[in-house]
Parts: structure tokens; C-alpha cells; sequence
């Protein structure tokens, strides 16, 4: 069986018709590991030491057990729909990598901005909202646009629970003709031209901050 | 609740074997990669690093369950030979994070100070020797976190071997749950199952910490 | 120390000669048609600004910077070119180890190999790259080391040590290979003052016994006095005086001379 063009530019419309909920669900889900990361963030600093315990426990399992599992888990244990429990399983489970970079970017505001907002009797709250937050976001931009391009490629996964994006698609092309080398191929295709331009856009962040590039990518979440 | 452990869990530890199996041939076959990769971007040839990072940004670029699905349905269309599931499985597994690892390798080989090339020269070694005996000792200790939660990563990644029939404990528990469709009992099953991954993971995530502990002392101490 | 370079004159060898040098990176210059002798057995000390371009000058000799253009000799053959019928060509990776086997050199930060015991790091390169037999290596190892006064830390490693021991390591470990010239490339602006008199000190015990000749970049005017035959002062990548240490320490020409030298109270 060799490439056949027709029928590749036959299915591709098709194909391309998943794009939508591909991307909807990867911003969902990177919305709520942003909120969530953070939130897990502050309640692990907390000097409570059965809280700030739990929540690493709860982060670590998270963290280290496979999302498709998540994903059955909650979606047979709560009736969301396919969708919600989607966006929501891949959020959380990708909160927990997002929650490590707010930690190194706020471990990176030195002791001393700390001790001036106390000497400037600034509130805990203003102290976060002045003085902290607004150091220590700007340099994790680039790795959270890391984890955003990260959640996108991981979006087949929900696939497993009926979600109608771009593989489900092409899975079914595929059991209907008997043909999946092209509808895979294509899906490949379009993760490859959507995915790596937002890669070179974030090494270039990277480079204009001087962070390392690929520091904050699969294999070196940590 | 949580009464049929005795019929549930053996049955999702039978998918065991294929899971660890589809994880140890991924590992080594990710890591043999790692290190080809890593070092050939790292090459002063450029025509190596060309090819490396074609290599590198394709498995990056799409998905991992995109390049199983590849391997398992659309390859053995192309290839004369057919390919066992395992293997299109362990190939997928093996290259996409061998891809996501070799920029691990990079990273600590360009992290060893360009000053310790330059003492190589000084006493004249040659430069495989310098790579051998000076570059790749230095670079491995700081490699070895990044590799460990590649690991990680890894184990979680078996998992979507499910989605091409293999029955590892994925596939073996959304058996049961097609056979047990009571709320509590997909609930049951799901938990230990995630369970289960956690436990096989434990391991790989204290190691991880150790090296991490380890590499953050410095290179110096033996 | 001027009688000893005047009593040197009858024997001179050159060993170290650049002709019409330069380097550039992109469109900086930072040497500008270098033209230097250097004799064997003399000691040098380069002297400047940082920028001035002496850092490549022995940078370049390392073979760790590649000229712009020009050729730099050593004991008789070309540096960075090979001799082929008669025509000069890039040296290729072969004849740079077979020549700059003639050259060592002792870094700024040291650079002493972190994963290796102090033993290692000083007989790694003579038993794989001399093939030297293991016992040979660590004998000459263990002279050198007692030499810089260091015999009794052969089995620690590099971050056990202090900054002033690690760079008599790393002088040791240069030596123990043997160089006909050795390179130091202000081997004690990393260390804090109170380690500076050790290393200078060691360097001035080999320096005393002659043979081997070297090329100093020092911030240490007085060290530069009483260890070299000749001073060269660099300014904008051109050597803009040279003398015995006493013509250019002790009674500078130029302003830039003496102003680069005023800030430095141990010059008068």
C-alpha cells in the first residue's frame, strides 16, 4: 500500500474538523493548571506542616501516575462528559508540573524583597500581589508556554474517553477504510506545523531571558 | 466499596509483565537514542546535527500516541515486513522519549564548563579522549535526575499502549470494567489500578530524588 | 634579573616566534600584526588592560583560539599550519597534537578535573595520552605534587582543596607533562589575597631552575619584576612597550603606561 493524495485530501477537511476541540481542550486545560498550579503552589508553602505535607503527597501522586488512567478514573466515576472530564483531568494532572515552575519562580525572588516589603509594612497579600508575583512570573513564561505546547500534544489521549478530537477522528477514518497511514500521517502533520512554530517562538523567549532552552520540557519536569 | 480485591487486582496485575516489558524495552531503547541524539547535536558536523534535530523535532513535534498509532497501523502498510504490536508499542514508546531525553544529554554536555575542555587540550588529549574521560564523566552525573524523571514519564507513557490492544493493566482493567459496570465497581477498579502505577513508580521517583540530591552537591565529591 | 637576560644573549634560541599575527572576532580586533620572539628558557610576563589582547596571545599559542591570520612557530614548525610542498595549509587535528604537546598552560579558575582525585587529575593525560605505565605516571605525579608542596592530598579531590592548593595542582598537573613552554594565564586573579603568595611563590621556584619557558599574565607587578627577562605592556592589541622589567615597571615612556601602572601601588 503506498500514500494515495486523493484520498488524503479527501479525509483531511474531516480530520481538520477536530482541530477545534484539540485546541479548545488544551486551553481549557492549561486555564486550570494555571489557577490550580498556583493555588497548589501557596497551599504547599503553607507552615501548616500537615497541610503543605498532603498537598505534596497529593501533587506526587498525581504527578507520577498516568493521566489516560485519570481520565477512565473520572470519567466513570462522574458523570461530566467526555469534554469537562478532559479539560479537568489533563488541568489537574498538568497543575502538578505547572505548580514546580510558580514554586522556581517565586524561590528566584531573593530573601531581601521579602524583608523590604516587611520593612515597607506591606500586607501578606500586597507583599504577593506587589512585590513577589510580579518578579517571579515573568521569567516562567517561557516554561509554561513549554507546558501549554506539552498539554496540546497530549490532547489524543482523551480519545480513550470519546472525545471527538483529531485522533478519535482519524481512528474512525481508519476502521471505516481500512486505511490509517493517511489519516495518521495528517494528524501528525497538523500537531507538527501547530506545535513547533509556538516551540521556536518560546526558545526564542528563552534565549532573550537567558534561560537554558528545553529546561522546563518533557523529561526535565521536575 | 472496595470489596472485590480479590478478583479485581490479580486481574489488572495480569497486564503487569506487558507493562514493565513495554517499559524496559522503551527505556533502553529511549536512552540508547538519548545518548546517539544528545551528543550529535552537540556535533561540530553539521550535516550530524541536522539530522539529529529533524529526529528530535518530529517526535517532539507530534504526539505519542500519534507515532504508536503510526507504528502499530499505518507502518506496517508501508513495510513489507510485518511488525508485532509490542514492538510498534516499544518503538513508539522507545523513540518519543528517546527524543525528549537526548535533550537531557545535550543540556548536561553543554553544561560541563568550557573550561574543562580547554585544560583537556592543555594536557593535550585528543578529542574523543577529552569527550570520554573528562566531558561525558561530568555531564552524566548531571544528566541522571533529568533521565530519572524521563523515566517516570516513561512508565506513565506505557499506558497508551492500551489504545492498540496490548494487554498490559490499562487494557486488562477497562476489560473488567466492561464486565463490572456498577458505579462502585468501576470506581474499585480504577483505584487500584492508579494505585498500582504509583507503587511502580515510588521506586524511580526516590532514586530520581537521590541523583537530584546528589548532582545539586556538584560534580566534585566521588 | 637585566644581567641574567644580557647573559642569555649569546645562546639565544627562539622558540616561541609570531609572525604578523592578528585576530579578530567579527569585526573587533583584538591583535593587531603581532610580531614576538620568544627565547628558550626566558620568562615573559604579559602586562595590560583587560581587552588589550594578551589573554589571546596565549590563548592562541594553547591552540585554543585560532589566528586570523599570520603563523606561529614552535621549536622550529608552524603552529596552525602544515608544510605541504612547500605551501602552508590549516593544520589539521593531527599535527595540532603532535605540536602542542610542546605547550602547557595553568588557567584562571584552575580547571582541575572535579570527578578525578588530585592523583588522577595529574596522571590522566601522561598514561593516555604520553603512555606513560601507570607506576611511571604516578611517580612524576608525586614529584611534581612535592614540588608545589601538595604530596599529602593525592586522594582528595579538587573541591576538598582551597583555591590556592587547587591551582598548585593544576600547575603541577601542567608540569608533570612536561612542556617546553608554559602558559599562565593570570593564575591568581581568581584567588582570594591572602593565596596569592603560595602559587606565585611556587611559580617563581620553577622559574628558578631555568629550563622551562614561560609566558605570564599578571596583574602582580612585583611578581612580574622579579620573575621575568622581559615585559611586554599591551595596549589595543599592539605591544606598546617591551623591555626588562626595569625599562618598563620602573621607568614607563608612555601615558597609557603609566597610568595602567599607577594603579597598581606595588609598582613603585
Amino acid at each position: 500500500m503506498t500514500w494515495d493524495w486523493a484520498f488524503a485530501f479527501e479525509i483531511f477537511p474531516r480530520i481538520l474538523q477536530g482541530v477545534g476541540v484539540t485546541i479548545g481542550a488544551t486551553f481549557s486545560a492549561f486555564a486550570i493548571s494555571l489557577t490550580l498550579g498556583l493555588v497548589l503552589t501557596l497551599l504547599r508553602r503553607s507552615s501548616f506542616k500537615p497541610l503543605s505535607l498532603t498537598i505534596a503527597g497529593i501533587i506526587e501522586f498525581i504527578r507520577v501516575t498516568p493521566p489516560l488512567v485519570q481520565l477512565f478514573f473520572v470519567y466513570f466515576a462522574f458523570d461530566m462528559g467526555p469534554f469537562l472530564t478532559g479539560a479537568i483531568v489533563l488541568g489537574v494532572h498538568y497543575s502538578t508540573y505547572v505548580s514546580e515552575v510558580y514554586r522556581s519562580g517565586i524561590n528566584s525572588v531573593p530573601k531581601s524583597q521579602w524583608e523590604a516589603s516587611r520593612a515597607l509594612n506591606f500586607s501578606p497579600v500586597q507583599t504577593w500581589r506587589k512585590v513577589v508575583l510580579p518578579q517571579a512570573i515573568p521569567p516562567i513564561i517561557p516554561m509554561l508556554g513549554n507546558y501549554l505546547i506539552i498539554l496540546f500534544k497530549e490532547t489524543p489521549l482523551l480519545m480513550g474517553i470519546y472525545v471527538t478530537e483529531m485522533m478519535m477522528i482519524a481512528r474512525s477514518i481508519g476502521a471505516e477504510t481500512y486505511r490509517f497511514l493517511e489519516p495518521i500521517t495528517i494528524v501528525g502533520f497538523i500537531f507538527l506545523v501547530l506545535s513547533y512554530p509556538c516551540a521556536l517562538f518560546i526558545r526564542y523567549l528563552e534565549r532573550k531571558s537567558g534561560q537554558i532552552p528545553g529546561s522546563a520540557e518533557k523529561g526535565v519536569k521536575a | 466499596m472496595f470489596t472485590n480485591i480479590d478478583t479485581f487486582l490479580p486481574y489488572i496485575l495480569g497486564g503487569l509483565t506487558t507493562t514493565v516489558q513495554a517499559f524496559l524495552f522503551g527505556a533502553v531503547l529511549a536512552y540508547s537514542i538519548a545518548i546517539v541524539a544528545g551528543l550529535a547535536r552537540t556535533s561540530r558536523l553539521a550535516i550530524v546535527r541536522g539530522v539529529a534535530t529533524v529526529f528530535v523535532e518530529l517526535f517532539r513535534g507530534t504526539s505519542l500516541l500519534v507515532q504508536m498509532f503510526f507504528f502499530a497501523f499505518a507502518f506496517p502498510a508501508l513495510m513489507p515486513f510485518t511488525m508485532s504490536t509490542f514492538i510498534a508499542g516499544g518503538l513508539a514508546l522507545g523513540l518519543n522519549y528517546g527524543a525528549y531525553a537526548s535533550e537531557v544529554v545535550r543540556g548536561a554536555v553543554l553544561a560541563v564548563p568550557k573550561g574543562q575542555k580547554e585544560a583537556a587540550i592543555s594536557l593535550n588529549m585528543s578529542k574523543f579522549q577529552t569527550m570520554r574521560r573528562v566531558v561525558l564523566p561530568q555531564a552524566f552525573r548531571l544528566m541522571l535526575p533529568g533521565l530519572g524523571n524521563n523515566a517516570i514519564e516513561l512508565l506513565k507513557g506505557t499506558s497508551l499502549v492500551y489504545f492498540i490492544s496490548l494487554a498490559d493493566m490499562t487494557f486488562n482493567a477497562n476489560i473488567l470494567r466492561s464486565s463490572n459496570t456498577s458505579l462502585v465497581s468501576q470506581v474499585e477498579i480504577y483505584t487500584y489500578l492508579l494505585l498500582v502505577y504509583f507503587v511502580l513508580a515510588l521506586p524511580l521517583v526516590f532514586l530520581t530524588r537521590w541523583l537530584e540530591k546528589r548532582a545539586s552537591k556538584g560534580v566534585s565529591t566521588a | 634579573m637585566t644581567e641574567l637576560a644580557e647573559n642569555l644573549e649569546p645562546a639565544r634560541e627562539v622558540i616561541v616566534r609570531y609572525n604578523n599575527v592578528k585576530k579578530a572576532f567579527g569585526n573587533n580586533i583584538v591583535l593587531n600584526d603581532l610580531n614576538l620572539d620568544v627565547y628558550k628558557g626566558e620568562k615573559v610576563a604579559l602586562i595590560g588592560p583587560s581587552g588589550s589582547g594578551k589573554t589571546t596571545i596565549i590563548r592562541m599559542l594553547m591552540t585554543l583560539e585560532q589566528p586570523s591570520s599570520g603563523t606561529i612557530e614552535i621549536d622550529g614548525e608552524q603552529l596552525w599550519h602544515k608544510e605541504v610542498n612547500g605551501q602552508l595549509k590549516d593544520a589539521d587535528e593531527k599535527h595540532l597534537r603532535k605540536v602542542r604537546g610542546k605547550i602547557g598552560m595553568v588557567f584562571q579558575q584552575y580547571n582541575l578535573f572535579p570527578h578525578m582525585s588530585i592523583m588522577r587529575n595529574c596522571t590522566e593525560a601522561p598514561i593516555h595520552v604520553l603512555g606513560l605505565p601507570k607506576d611511571e605516571a604516578k611517580e612524576r605525579a608525586l614529584q611534581m605534587l612535592q614540588k608545589v608542596g601538595l604530596s599529602d592530598k593525592v586522594d582528595m579531590y579538587p573541591s576538598q582543596l582551597s583555591g590556592g592548593q587547587q591551582q598548585r595542582v593544576a600547575i603541577a598537573r601542567s608540569l608533570v607533562m612536561q612542556p617546553k613552554v608554559m602558559l599562565f594565564d593570570e593564575v591568581t586573579a581568581a584567588l582570594d589575597p591572602e593565596l596569592v603568595g603560595e602559587v606565585l611563590e611556587v611559580i617563581k621556584d620553577i622559574a628558578s631552575e631555568g629550563e622551562t619557558t614561560m609566558m605570564l599574565i599578571t596583574h602582580e607587578m612585583d611578581f612580574a619584576r622579579d620573575v621575568a627577562d622581559r615585559v611586554l605592556f599591551l595596549d589595543n592589541g599592539l605591544i606598546a612597550e617591551h623591555g626588562t622589567p626595569y625599562d618598563v615597571i620602573e621607568n614607563p615612556q608612555s601615558d597609557r603606561l603609566k597610568s595602567f601602572l599607577g594603579r597598581f601601588n606595588s609598582a613603585h
